[in-house]
C-alpha cells in the first residue's frame, strides 16, 4: 500500500570499484573542506556574528521584549483593563488594578491603573496577542532581547523592567499601522 | 656534559614537548574545525584563543570527580593512567633530531636508542589497548563494556595491518632501529635512478601503499576520525568513557591526543625521511653540526605538525563507518593489499639484490 507518494526503493547495487575503494571520494571531500577552510582564511568567516559585540541584524516587527509605552506627557498609558491577560495564550500576564489618587494624574492617564503588572517570560511565547488585544496602545513588543538570567524567579519582570523610562523611550513607531498611528494620540 | 644529564634533560624536553603539542592539538582541533565549516572557533581566552587549553585543563581539574558506586575502584582509576603513560614512554625510542654537539662531544637526539625501536612502539601501541579495555570494563556499565570492546577488537584487527605494512620498510632497511631506519633515508638515488641531494630519499616514494594502509590503520589505531567507533554517541553514549568525569575523562582525551602526536612522529621516521631535509648534508659540512642538528629537529617537528593537520583535515572531511564497514576494510581489503605489498616488496630486494 502507498500511503504517500514521496516514498523511494532503496537500491541496493553492488558498489562500483572506484566507490569499494573509497579514495575518489575521500580525495573530492577533502578539497571540499579544503576549499573552505581556504577561504574562510582568506576571506574570514562568512555570516558569523561574534554575539555579544556584533548582534544579528533583527527584523523590525521583532517579537522581543515587551514594553509598557507612557504617553507624550509621561503618563502611564496602561489602565489595567485586563484584556491583554485574556488574549494571552500563554497566560504569561497577570496585572492588579488600583485607582489613582489626584496627585498621581501626572503619573497615569486613566484614572484605573496598574499597579502590579508582572509578565512570566518563560512562560511568554511572544505571539503579539498582547499588542493586539490592548485598545490604549500601552503594551507593545520590542526588538529588544530578554536578558540571560540564572534563576527562575528573575524571570517574572514587573513594572520596574516593563515601563519604558521617561528619558529612554523606545520607538515602537515602526510596528504601528498608518491607523493605529493615527488613532494614538 | 656527560651522557646521563643530557639525556635527562632531553626525556624533560621530550615530555614538555609531547604535552604542549597535545595540548595545542585540542585547540587546533578546534580552529581546523571551525575554519572549515566557515566559523571562527576559539577566539575568547587569550589571542586567538590561544589560551584555550589552560582553560580546559583548568576546568578538568575543578570539575566533580565522579566514581560509579558498583566500579571497580583501583582499575577504574587505573585505565586512563595507562592510556596517557603508553602514550608518553612511546616518544621515548623515536629519534627527534640527527646530533647536536656540545662542548665537543656529539649526542644523539634519541633518548633510548634501542635495537627494536619498531617493535617498541608496536608493542606499546597493543598495550595502549588495556587502558581503554580496562576503563570501560571497570565502569561496570554495559554501554562502556560494548564501547570497549570496539574499540580493542578495532584497535587488535587495525594492528595487524599496521604490522603488515611496516614489514616492507623493515625488508627494504634490513633493520628495527629507528635511527637505522631514518639514516637510510639521508642518501641515494630515487628509485635508483633520479640523482637527488642527500635527505630526500624518503620511503614514501618506494612504499606508497604500504604508506596508504599504515595511514589508514594509524587512524584507527589513534581512535580518529573516520573510525572513532568507541565514541559513537549515538549508539554507545560516549563508549568506553561513558561513566568518566573531570581529569580521568581529560587524562582518556588528551592521551588521544598524545597518541595522535606520536604516531605522526613515527610515520615521519618511517615514511617522510624522519629528521631528514633536503640538503642536510651539505648543511653538515658547511654550517655546522649544531645547525643541521636544529634544523633537523624542527624539520622533523614540522612534518609531524602536517600529518596532525592531515589527520583533523580528514576528522572533519568523513563521516563515521559502520562498524562491520570497518571491519570489512580493515581484514578483506587492508590486510591483503599490505599482504600483496610485501610480496611484491620481497620480489623486487629479491630481483635487485644481486
Amino acid at each position: 500500500m502507498k500511503l504517500t507518494n514521496r516514498s523511494k526503493v532503496v537500491s541496493n547495487k553492488e558498489m562500483t570499484l572506484a566507490e569499494k575503494i573509497y579514495l575518489p571520494a575521500i580525495f573530492t571531500g577533502m578539497g571540499i573542506t579544503f576549499k573552505h577552510a581556504v577561504r574562510t582564511v582568506i576571506k574570514g568567516a562568512p555570516a558569523v556574528y561574534s554575539y555579544p559585540e556584533v548582534q544579528k541584524p533583527r527584523a523590525t516587527i521583532w517579537r522581543g521584549q515587551h514594553v509598557l509605552k507612557r504617553d507624550e506627557e509621561g503618563r502611564e498609558r496602561c489602565t489595567a483593563c485586563g484584556l491583554c491577560a485574556v488574549a494571552c495564550p500563554a497566560e504569561a500576564i497577570t496585572m492588579t488594578a488600583s485607582e489613582r489618587t489626584k496627585e498621581e494624574k501626572g503619573l497615569y492617564r486613566e484614572e484605573k491603573y496598574a499597579s502590579v503588572y508582572e509578565i512570566n517570560m518563560l512562560r511568554c511565547i511572544f505571539c503579539g496577542m498582547c499588542e493586539e488585544a490592548c485598545p490604549k496602545s500601552a503594551i507593545y513588543l520590542t526588538d529588544r532581547l530578554v536578558d540571560v538570567e540564572t534563576n527562575r524567579g528573575s524571570f517574572i519582570y514587573g513594572k520596574d523592567k516593563l515601563v519604558e523610562k521617561i528619558n529612554e523611550r523606545i520607538d515602537i513607531t515602526t510596528r504601528q499601522s498608518e491607523k493605529q498611528k493615527n488613532a494614538v494620540k | 656534559m656527560d651522557l646521563l644529564t643530557f639525556k635527562l634533560i632531553l626525556v624533560l624536553a621530550l615530555f614538555l614537548l609531547s604535552l604542549t603539542i597535545a595540548a595545542y592539538s585540542t585547540w587546533a582541533e578546534r580552529k581546523v574545525a571551525s575554519i572549515m565549516q566557515d566559523r571562527i572557533g576559539p577566539n575568547r581566552a587569550g589571542p586567538f584563543g590561544l589560551l584555550q587549553p589552560l582553560a580546559d585543563g583548568g576546568k578538568f581539574f575543578f570539575k566533580e570527580d565522579f566514581t560509579p558506586a558498583n566500579a571497580e575502584k583501583f582499575l577504574f582509576v587505573l585505565g586512563p593512567a595507562l592510556v596517557m603513560f603508553i602514550s608518553l614512554i612511546t616518544g621515548a625510542v623515536i629519534p627527534w633530531g640527527k646530533s647536536l654537539n656540545i662542548a665537543g662531544t656529539s649526542f644523539d637526539l634519541q633518548v633510548a636508542n634501542i635495537d627494536v625501536g619498531v617493535l617498541f612502539i608496536i608493542g606499546m601501541a597493543s598495550i595502549g589497548v588495556y587502558g581503554i579495555m580496562i576503563g570501560g570494563w571497570a565502569s561496570n556499565n554495559k554501554y562502556s563494556l560494548l564501547g570497549a570492546i570496539r574499540a580493542s577488537s578495532q584497535m587488535i584487527s587495525y594492528e595487524l595491518a599496521m604490522g603488515l605494512a611496516l614489514l616492507s620498510i623493515i625488508m627494504m632497511t634490513g633493520s628495527l632501529d629507528l635511527k637505522e631506519i631514518t639514516e637510510s633515508q639521508t642518501t641515494g638515488k630515487l628509485w635508483g635512478i633520479i640523482p637527488w641531494g642527500s635527505g630526500m630519499n624518503w620511503n614514501i616514494f618506494y612504499q606508497p601503499i604500504a604508506f596508504l594502509v599504515f595511514f589508514v590503520a594509524a587512524l584507527a589505531e589513534t581512535n580518529r576520525h573516520p573510525f572513532d567507533l568507541p565514541e559513537c554517541e549515538s549508539e554507545l553514549v560516549t563508549g568506553y568513557s561513558t561513566e568518566y568525569s573531570s581529569m580521568k575523562l581529560g587524562l582518556y582525551m588528551f592521551g588521544e591526543y598524545v597518541n595522535m602526536f606520536i604516531s605522526n612522529a613515527f610515520m615521519v621516521v618511517l615514511f617522510f625521511g624522519g629528521y631528514n631535509y633536503p640538503g642536510i648534508e651539505w648543511v653538515t659540512q658547511n654550517w655546522g653540526e649544531n645547525a643541521a642538528g636544529i634544523l633537523s629537529v624542527v624539520a622533523f617537528l614540522t612534518k609531524t605538525v602536517i600529518g596532525i593537520l592531515i589527520f583533523m583535515w580528514i576528522r572533519w572531511t568523513l563521516p563515521r563507518f559502520r562498524y562491520d564497514q570497518l571491519m570489512h576494510l580493515g581484514w578483506k581489503t587492508l590486510i591483503p593489499m599490505a599482504l600483496v605489498n610485501l610480496l611484491i616488496t620481497g620480489a623486487v630486494i629479491l630481483a635487485f639484490a644481486n
